[in-house]
């Protein structure tokens, strides 16, 4: 842990020595994320509500998912860049030093400029807690925690699993996308709202759902099952296939000799 | 006229050896338009009339976006270009008798022109066999279909001759990574790629249409679904004419200034 925060400190200031160009790709990142919430915005002015979903409650869901992408995206980058990693043979000096590989690739690459996102998610929380109409019981704000804990490791995990797929393909696939950016995009709104097939699969394939619809619905009290105040930490587990491929996927490695 | 036609031949048939990548990026569009879709279709089923567009032009503008997304996606900038000016390339392109602007706007039109052919048929192939309300329709007429064509050429003439300023900047900064970024998140929501400019407030429309960007990829699907017709498909079509010869004046002089100034660094 101390080895990381080293790491960290260092990136930080390196990546602080280009002033401008950092607080520019910041007000970007941030641009980036409030244009799509002005889109919600727009649709909200036209309809009053979605699903018995309000605006309010909708940006409650949005800042929670965006939460948790941006802080995967800031802390887990490494993989979001593996390809480039692999492409330019930095994986087998990795390889050759005495840490864990995962920690490694976690630890040299921290891109503090995405946390502009995190950023305007953190503006839409700050307006929509006081004004979603949620009565805010401690189990509430605790289910909030969770839950952004929850997307954080889900993130994760899919960004691990388009890593390993780059020992085999040596370059990022396309279609990981629909699961990493997709899921930011579409998951502003609880995902019951797309239909009962894409619930199901993002509930027992990929569980986004775990995080964002099941515990959301319990957060806004459309349901009080307490089960699902806890299901963020079941869709943790998703990180254990997640890393078994990661090991499999390691294991068949060849280097691409550059 | 020659070299540059064969020019742009090279870097097309180039481009169309990325079978692999199309098929990738086929399934993706199609996945993340489906998606789209739903989310709008939510938005119809549980609110009243207040909609600009019925729900089968709707899908139509989606699909038409997705299949077309190669034309008119914001993000894509040519590295090499960027390579070139920073790391001083730019001067081995100068000694040759060839235009520096003109041959930029080809290279980076071949690029999304193969993309877009690649990708474009099997998404609205596939999206015409879906069920009713969420299919592509044919064109409205003969005369939308026609100009559509019209339209779209001169949408992403538009699209390449916008993208090229961003290129130009990159002589005065020395890291364009910013103003990349900046000018991406603009593209993306006024061109109307993230929702479609119809579902703007009426005011913030009323700016759009003195702004390139809706002259982009918003107009020619517009005018395919019927949303723009009569006199005023001749109207949009002679802005995106204006536009697009004022923005590659603009281009073209910036670019003059900055090759004036240019200097660069030996090594």
């Amino acid at each position: 842990m101390r080895l990381y925060l080293k790491y960290a400190s260092i990136i930080f200031r390196s990546q602080m020595q280009y002033k401008a160009s950092f607080i520019m790709s910041l007000i970007g990142q941030f641009l980036t994320a409030f244009t799509v919430y002005l889109g919600v915005y727009f649709m909200f002015t036209r309809f009053p509500s979605v699903n018995d979903f309000t605006y309010t409650e909708v940006l409650l869901c949005f800042s929670l998912m965006l939460a948790s992408f941006s802080l995967a995206e800031c802390f887990v980058r490494g993989f979001d860049t593996f390809p480039s990693i692999i492409s330019n043979g930095e994986f087998d000096r990795i390889m050759v030093r005495p840490r864990n590989e995962i920690f490694q690739v976690l630890a040299t690459r921290i891109e503090f400029s995405r946390l502009g996102r995190f950023l305007q998610a953190g503006f839409m929380l700050a307006y929509a807690i006081p004004k979603s109409g949620v009565a805010w019981t401690p189990d509430r704000i605790l289910t909030l925690i969770i839950m952004i804990i929850g997307g954080f490791f889900v993130f994760s995990g899919l960004f691990i699993i388009y890593a390993s797929i780059c020992f085999f393909t040596l370059e990022g696939l396309e279609f990981m996308n629909i699961f990493t950016d997709g899921a930011r995009e579409f998951g502003k709104y609880p995902f019951s709202i797309y239909g009962d097939g894409v619930l199901k699969f993002l509930t027992y394939v990929i569980p986004l759902a775990l995080f964002q619809y099941y515990p959301f619905l319990y957060l806004t009290g459309k349901s009080d099952r307490i089960l699902y105040m806890f299901l963020p930490l079941i869709a943790i587990l998703f990180l254990v296939p997640c890393l078994l491929f990661w090991r499999f996927g390691l294991r068949h490695y060849k280097s691409t000799g550059s | 006229m020659k070299k540059y036609l064969s020019l742009f031949r090279i870097r097309f048939i180039h481009g169309l050896q990325y079978r692999a990548a199309a098929w990738a990026g086929v399934s993706t569009q199609f996945a993340w338009g489906s998606m789209t879709i739903l989310m709008f279709w939510a938005f119809y089923q549980n609110s009243g009339n207040r909609f600009p567009m019925t729900f089968h032009q709707l899908s139509t503008y989606i699909w038409l976006q997705q299949a077309f997304l190669s034309l008119f996606m914001s993000w894509y900038f040519d590295n090499d270009i960027f390579e070139s000016i920073i790391r001083g390339h730019v001067a081995y392109e100068l000694c040759r008798p060839v235009d520096i602007y003109t041959m930029w706007f080809l290279k980076n039109m071949s690029v999304r022109l193969s993309r877009a052919v690649l990708r474009c048929m099997p998404i609205l192939i596939a999206a015409v066999f879906l069920p009713k309300p969420f299919s592509v329709s044919p064109p409205a007429d003969l005369t939308g279909a026609l100009m559509f064509f019209v339209s779209i050429s001169l949408g992403f003439l538009l699209m390449v001759a916008f993208s090229m300023l961003i290129y130009i900047t990159a002589f005065t900064t020395i890291s364009p990574l910013g103003i990349r970024i900046l000018a991406v998140s603009t593209l993306e929501f006024f061109t109307g790629a993230i929702i479609p400019l119809p579902f703007f407030p009426e005011g913030l429309q009323k700016i759009m249409a003195i702004l390139p960007f809706a002259y982009m990829q918003s107009t020619p699907f517009l005018i395919y679904i019927g949303s723009i017709m009569g006199p005023d498909i001749l109207i949009g079509v002679l802005l995106q004419m204006i536009w697009l010869l004022m923005l590659i004046l603009t281009g073209r002089t910036l670019m003059k200034k900055a090759l004036k100034k240019v200097v660069i660094q030996g090594g």
